[in-house]
């Protein structure tokens, strides 16, 4: 057995590889650009493309077309790049185009402070482009997260055809951490559907009981067409408004119907406890650190960490609220992901701690309250 | 002749409208040049020339305002093979001005049609960044306030190795496509036309008029001489394919016994220039060594060679939880800049708590212990103090011992510097025993 140190960029980046990425683009933004700067090394000797967008529009718009050309393709930003993404992100989820985003969220608003971490897009992520439709966003707590989750994060982004968020924060993404690769639990790689090349092919066009369109490359033997408006099976305008309806409601149903397959989480749960701490992302490093002490003090508290934020993991959260009398939330930010929590809440005392300074909220902040 | 117009979906403009002879054109262009509809990728933007694509039996990318060369950039490089016709109006030239400049400047093999009709017809024809000063538009009196631009000087002068003016009416229009869909590397025919849905209206414009207009600007007809170079994605392929695999990450097998069972934390206070990034990740490498696990938060201004440089390791054996720090069992101080940082914690640092101090750097109040190190007494290089401290830390065997440090030296380090920074922790371990209280 030996350790590894890597900072989380370069965790994603080294799993993205393994995920079958080849092909980045991205605008160098503190605290995301040394993922770009991996993926430069990584990439190009293994045949892959690494570019440096003119800005964050253009790097997601290279990953739209060679996503549509039959690459794996990542992007990596922070939450100004985010906001410059919004337009293109609608994009690929009305348009079913697998791409993985990472966030590396750094405080904001606005340009905020580019080396203090903080939670602080976790609406964002979901509610921050046209349309309203969900999207997938993982939150990894530790670097060995960072690579199991990014292959993750392909892979779902290959099975529903949509953008997926790894929402990473600077004080994971930059700071380095010992690693046992050997116990690194990774999945199966999953790449898209491609068409039967002995059916017609519609690009838009979904099989009995599948969630995402059959895909073709721009630039194979078979003409595909791609667009960014409503459009029917066949990838054409349409304001037929059944089939506009229709499509709607699978982009909708494609994620929200699926979530319990890629729910992910740690639960450590105690018999008798009363109190449920709840947290995700590095917070949750405090959280754990909190629970082991109150346990030795005698005090039972139950921890759930969550990794899958989006679309609303509600079955697991509901189940783990019936079990006790007051959650504890605790996130980076004034207050974002304890409002999905209050409206699943029935009988359930809702305790919010939160902060935006900069600063991790350490483990005595979390003990204090509970 | 292949014809690859969509029958399915014939050209809905206006009538009159000049996007109908591009269209005509640019099939011709195909044609002639015995393309089939699978060899083509036509990337359209947004407004009348965002319905390009659906006249042909291409493969077809139609996206946002303004993005279409980044889609097209996106589908070029992942397809090499492909030829990547690129349609946009005066409108997507302006809103997506970065683009077209880095494109010409990129020298990616995509040809950008400019569908240049003075106007946004689709919206209601407000002025472009085309639009002459003395034209009637709906933007009210703006365009009076902003002269048009020349896209075809703005495109050489930004790297365009080829760069043509063309009228939509004039009679080799196909010819002067296909000239740009067979040039090696990015090409952009600014083509010249009228919109009688929303411009000729109040602004009437001839063939004739278009021809003059244009006469009265300087030539653009094909290669730019000076921006002749190597395509940008054959260039790209050609250099990537010198470069040599990153290695795998480096695995430090556990080769000692820790020297401590618990949570131990380590505060690194230096300035920049002091490497005390560095010093940090030989202290993991070290902790490693020994089994523990290991963070390093580290923190610097922007301005790297200036102020502070601030390290926190984090070593536990079974997984570092909390990668702040709480109470750190030793901190190196080697700079005011450092110091003053982390002023604030000094305070709560308790009698177990090790300082090891370079010589002259005053420490705030606290109750920890403190040993001083004359680094400079013994001719120690101010950027080596970090690793030189490294060797007190060892020798106090609170965190990591000798043989600790000097194997993480040898996983982190290769050849001639290795052997200095061996000889260096070496030498200091047996000099550095002079404990000032």
């Amino acid at each position: 057995m030996g350790l590894s140190i890597m900072e989380g960029n370069e965790a994603i980046a080294r799993a993205a590889i393994h995920a079958g990425c080849r092909f980045f683009a991205g605008y160098p933004i503190t605290p995301a650009t040394t993922i770009y700067q991996n993926m430069l090394r990584f990439l190009p000797p293994l045949g892959g493309i690494c570019l440096q967008g003119e800005d964050e529009i253009a790097s997601i718009g290279f990953c739209l077309g060679a996503a549509m050309s039959g690459q794996k393709a990542m992007t990596a930003t922070s939450g100004p790049g985010i906001s410059l993404y919004s337009e293109n992100i609608s994009f690929a989820i009305g348009s079913e185009i697998p791409l993985v985003i990472v966030n590396v969220q750094r405080l904001g608003p606005s340009t905020g402070s580019a080396t203090r971490g903080a939670d602080g897009d976790v609406q964002f992520m979901q509610w921050g482009n046209s349309g309203g439709m969900p999207v997938i966003v993982l939150a990894p707590v530790d670097v060995r997260d960072c690579y199991e989750l990014t292959v993750w994060a392909f892979n779902l982004a290959e099975r529903y055809r949509c953008p997926v968020f790894l929402a990473a924060n600077k004080e994971i993404a930059m700071t380095r951490e010992s690693i046992d690769l050997a116990k690194v639990k990774l999945p199966d790689l999953e790449s898209r559907r491609y068409c039967d090349e002995n059916k017609p092919f519609a690009p838009f066009e979904i099989e009995q009981g599948r969630k995402a369109p059959d895909f073709l490359p721009i630039g194979g033997s078979r003409l595909v067409r791609q667009t960014s408006s409503t459009h029917g099976e066949d990838g054409y305008i349409t304001v037929d408004t059944e089939t506009i309806a229709r499509t709607q409601a699978r982009l909708l149903e494609k994620l929200t119907s699926t979530v319990d397959d890629f729910t992910f989480f740690e639960a450590d749960l105690q018999k008798n406890a009363k109190t449920l701490i709840l947290a995700y992302g590095v917070t949750s490093r405090a959280a754990k650190h909190a629970v082991k002490v109150l346990r030795q003090r005698g005090q039972a508290v139950s921890l759930l960490i969550l990794k899958t934020l989006w679309p609303v993991p509600q079955r697991l959260l509901k189940e783990q609220l019936a079990c006790v009398d007051r959650v504890v939330v605790v996130e980076m930010n004034l207050g974002q992901y304890v409002r999905e929590i209050e409206r699943l809440c029935e009988n359930t005392q809702v305790v919010f701690i939160g902060q935006m300074n900069g600063e991790l909220i350490s483990p005595q902040q979390i003990m204090e309250v509970v | 002749m292949t014809n690859l117009l969509n029958k399915k979906r014939p050209p809905a403009f206006c009538a009159g409208c000049a996007h109908d002879r591009v269209i005509l054109a640019l099939d011709q262009a195909f044609g002639d040049q015995g393309l089939a509809g699978e060899d083509i990728a036509m990337v359209s933007d947004i407004g009348c020339s965002g319905l390009f694509d659906t006249f042909f039996n291409t493969h077809a990318f139609h996206g946002l305002h303004g993005r279409a060369l980044t889609y097209g950039t996106g589908i070029k490089m992942a397809q090499p093979e492909l030829n990547v016709v690129v349609t946009m109006g005066d409108g997507g030239l302006g809103i997506g001005g970065a683009h077209v400049l880095s494109t010409c400047r990129r020298n990616i093999d995509v040809t950008l049609l400019v569908l240049n009709n003075f106007n946004y017809g689709m919206t209601g024809g407000q002025c472009s960044v085309t639009t002459p000063m003395d034209a009637q538009v709906s933007s009210g009196f703006l365009n009076r306030l902003e002269p048009p631009m020349d896209i075809c000087m703005v495109a050489a002068a930004a790297g365009a190795p080829y760069v043509a003016r063309c009228s939509a009416y004039q009679k080799d229009l196909a010819l002067q496509i296909q000239k740009a869909l067979t040039y090696k590397g990015f090409s952009l025919i600014d083509i010249w036309g009228v919109c009688p849905g929303r411009y000729t209206k109040r602004n009437p414009l001839t063939p004739g008029q278009i021809k003059e207009r244009m006469g009265e600007l300087p030539a653009a007809d094909g290669l730019v001489t000076q921006n002749q170079r190597m395509e940008y994605g054959s260039h790209y392929r050609k250099v990537a394919s010198g470069l040599e695999q990153a290695p795998d990450a480096v695995c430090v097998e556990r080769s000692f016994d820790p020297v401590f069972e618990d949570r131990r934390e380590v505060l690194l206070l230096g300035s920049a220039g002091q490497r005390i990034v560095t010093a940090g990740e030989i202290l993991c490498l070290a902790g490693m060594t020994g089994g523990m696990h290991a963070t390093q938060k580290n923190d610097y201004p922007i301005t790297v060679l200036r102020g502070h440089s601030v390290s926190e390791v984090v070593f536990d054996k079974e997984g570092v939880g909390y990668t702040g720090l709480d109470n750190p069992c030793v901190v190196i101080a080697l700079a005011p800049e450092g110091v003053n940082r982390r002023k604030s914690k000094f305070a709560e640092f308790d009698k177990d708590t090790v300082i090891i101090r370079a010589a002259g750097i005053e420490l705030p109040d606290c109750r920890a212990r403190v040993i001083t190190v004359d680094f400079k007494a013994h001719k120690i290089k101010k950027t080596d103090w970090a690793l030189a401290a490294l060797a007190v830390l060892a020798r106090e065997n609170i965190v990591i011992t000798i043989d600790m440090l000097e194997k993480a030296l040898t996983c982190r380090f290769k050849g001639d510097v290795l052997a200095a920074a061996l000889k260096l922790v070496h030498t200091n371990f047996k000099i550095l025993q002079k404990r000032q209280n």
